[in-house]
């Protein structure tokens, strides 16, 4: 069970993510995001995950495919709150040498210039 | 004392989080820290995923078997699919190798089996399915000595 959140700041989609993220769920998260980024003026996505309580390799995958699509019009993801189990499947993947990893959502909204 | 299970169920991705949690519930009892589930719930979840995605190629009416097995100081799990098999194994384990972008497969489903087991073995035939055996040692149990 998955429940996402969005709220946008400027040009800043902030995305909650609560629950868990699997093949299942991974649909839902595209779908919604997908939507939302072609209705709305959006540049830059910032991804919460403190309350994530599971993520496996279909998680990586959706994340990768948003993070491509916000890079094509020139935007950035930064990525926020992330526990440790979630942490080091981002390293094995390699996710951190394109994404920005910020401890909190206040920093990484900072760093976007909409804090 | 060894103490097993086995799960049967559809192919269908609503059981991915079914199958975790159920190996994760019997698990339990060996007392794993919460790094070691957090763990063996991944691999099942991973290797659930490619048995639906994969073998069944998302049909239905494919099943899915898990062997569990508690040993004094280690987990075994046996997760089987009857799908359409792996033409080439060791491919198929490259980091980041997968044969459905198009779905944003990461391919990352066998190097995250690897770094969070101990032991990973895949049997596979073109046409008959997939085995995938892991195998975990407990930290907590390997400390104990005789």
């Amino acid at each position: 069970m998955l429940t996402v959140n969005f709220a946008q700041k400027q040009d800043v989609l902030l995305i909650r993510l609560k629950g868990e993220l699997d093949h299942h769920s991974a649909k839902q998260l595209r779908e919604k995001t997908d939507h939302y980024l072609q209705e709305k003026d959006v540049k830059h996505i910032v991804l919460n995950l403190e309350e994530l309580t599971f993520m496996d390799s279909s998680g990586i995958g959706v994340i990768l495919g948003r993070y491509k699509e916000v890079q094509r019009a020139g935007g950035e993801m930064v990525v926020c709150s992330i526990s440790t189990p979630i942490k080091r499947l981002f390293e094995m993947s390699g996710l951190f040498k394109i994404l920005r990893l910020e401890h909190r959502e206040s920093d990484a909204l900072r760093q976007l210039g909409v804090a | 004392m060894t103490n097993e299970m086995k799960l049967e169920f559809s192919a269908v991705s609503e059981n991915e989080a079914f199958a975790r949690v159920s190996v994760g519930a019997f698990v339990a009892q060996m007392d794993p820290t919460m790094d070691e589930l957090t763990e063996i719930k991944t691999v099942v979840s991973e290797a659930v995923t490619n048995a639906i995605i994969h073998g069944y190629e998302e049909n239905p009416n494919g099943k899915i078997t898990i062997l569990a097995k508690l040993e004094e100081e280690s987990i075994e799990l046996t997760i089987v699919d009857t799908g359409r098999g792996i033409e080439d194994i060791e491919q198929a384990k490259e980091p980041l190798f997968t044969t459905k972008p198009e779905l944003e497969r990461s391919g990352m489903g066998f190097t995250i089996m690897e770094n969070f087991m101990d032991e990973v073995e895949i049997t596979s035939k073109v046409g008959a399915g997939t085995t995938v055996y892991l195998k975990k040692r407990l930290a907590t149990k390997k400390s104990i000595c005789y």
